[in-house]
């Protein structure tokens, strides 16, 4: 009798700890706010940054294997269909994203992250806030006046400059 | 007016465009430089830091300056989860958020002095106040890591401050304290604007120690953007650096 309620008991502390474990991963999940643009953005169109994302969140948790089925809510005033929406897998520097955004009475009532980068202990600690928007180009000269010059420390310059001469010479 | 000299092993420029320029004002300015390179250097025996670092000074003896520096220090590496750190095998070596300090308040120098249209730059890192001689905002040029005598882009600037991290020049002098031994080779280098010179600087320090997560980490911080340049000249910048960049249509 005492071993089947200890049994119990410990069963019992294991689907606790488990269902904390998962509403604390989902919460995480929800913080990220700003994301990087679509590349198809007829898909999702212009996802609203941080504030709206967080207050409507459903509480089901977030999954690959169960997207949330599209809500059917007779009001549409917003300017989106309702429906869910998955967008294409986007590089996001650090790994790929993919979301899923669900859109009820015309608002986004969920972001979903369908995909979202956590193989490094660095990528975890971004993801847990904040998702910032980055760019990226291949650099190239820009022309133009300028008055002042941002660079690392340069005091060494001269050194360098004497000092290849010098090997120059010594050539 | 303009004048360079150079201090605390860099060169040090204030240029000040309003009418009036008492000649003095540049020298203040210089002198309040001395001022902190006489306090902060490690490279100078007779130091408060130097003595700090040797055990001669107690810390209550500390003058207001070092305790605010050390504050301050305090304070970013808990802001940047510990990649800002002064502090390496017991030495304490605040230049990475001295210089920074140092520009913001000579620039302070120069607007209670009255002045509304100067820059203070240091080693590469810029506070700017009001307009150039051509009445535009001041414009600043981003360094090309693989060429010194090429921008990369060419800001303009409202009364911000704009800090550069790289590798480039001195060679490795920021480095990771969760990876001491580690080089930071990915990122040659990372400009960051802000609010002023002393945001800038803290945390282009910081985040060019977090390697190629540096520019996630200036994108999520309010008030700041961020440019870093790899190793292979790709550039990776935040959301908002663009609005800082001047068109090629607005160059001269």
């Amino acid at each position: 009798m005492v071993n089947i309620i200890k049994k119990l008991l410990v069963s019992l502390f294991i689907i606790v700890a488990f269902v904390i474990y998962t509403s604390f991963k989902n919460e995480n999940q929800q913080e990220i706010a700003v994301l990087p643009p679509p590349k198809n953005n007829q898909i999702i169109p212009a996802v609203p940054t941080t504030t709206s994302t967080r207050e409507p969140v459903t509480s089901a948790p977030v999954s690959a294997s169960t997207p949330t089925p599209a809500p059917t809510k007779p009001v549409n005033n917003g300017q989106y269909k309702d429906g869910s929406y998955t967008g294409p897998a986007a590089d996001a520097f650090y790994g790929n994203i993919q979301v899923q955004a669900v859109i009820s009475g015309g608002k986004i009532t969920a972001v979903n992250f369908l995909q979202y980068p956590n193989d490094r202990e660095t990528s975890i600690m971004i993801n847990t806030q904040a998702m910032p928007y980055l760019q990226q180009e291949a650099i190239q000269a820009q022309s133009g006046n300028v008055n002042i010059v941002s660079g690392a420390t340069d005091t060494s310059r001269a050194f360098i400059e004497s000092l290849n001469s010098a090997l120059t010479q010594a050539k | 007016m303009k004048q360079t000299r150079l201090i605390m092993g860099m060169p040090v420029t204030v240029e000040i465009v309003d009418k009036n320029v008492h000649p003095d004002s540049i020298e203040k300015v210089f002198d309040y430089f001395q001022y902190v390179d006489g306090k902060f250097s490690t490279y100078k025996n007779t130091s408060e830091i130097t003595k700090i670092n040797l055990g001669e000074i107690k810390k209550k003896d500390w003058s207001p300056d070092m305790k605010k520096i050390f504050k301050l220090s305090a304070e970013t590496k808990k802001q940047t989860n510990g990649y800002f750190n002064i502090e390496q095998a017991g030495f304490f070596d605040p230049s990475g958020i001295v210089k920074g300090w140092a520009i913001l308040n000579a620039a302070e120098l120069l607007k209670k002095m009255g002045y509304k249209n100067y820059y203070v730059e240091a080693g590469g890192d810029i506070q700017v106040s009001g307009k150039n001689n051509k009445n535009q905002y001041w414009r600043i040029g981003i360094r090309n890591p693989f060429n010194r005598y090429q921008n990369v882009k060419i800001v303009s600037l409202k009364n911000r401050g704009i800090a550069t991290s790289g590798t480039y020049i001195r060679g490795q002098h920021v480095y990771n304290p969760y990876l001491p031994k580690q080089s930071i080779t990915d990122v040659v280098s990372l400009t960051i604007i802000g609010p002023n010179v002393y945001e800038a600087d803290r945390y282009a320090t910081a985040a060019f120690a977090m390697g190629k997560n540096g520019i996630a980490f200036i994108g999520k911080i309010k008030g700041l953007e961020g440019y870093m340049i790899d190793n292979k000249g790709q550039a990776t910048f935040t959301g908002g650096f663009n609005n800082y960049v001047v068109h090629k249509n607005e160059n001269n």
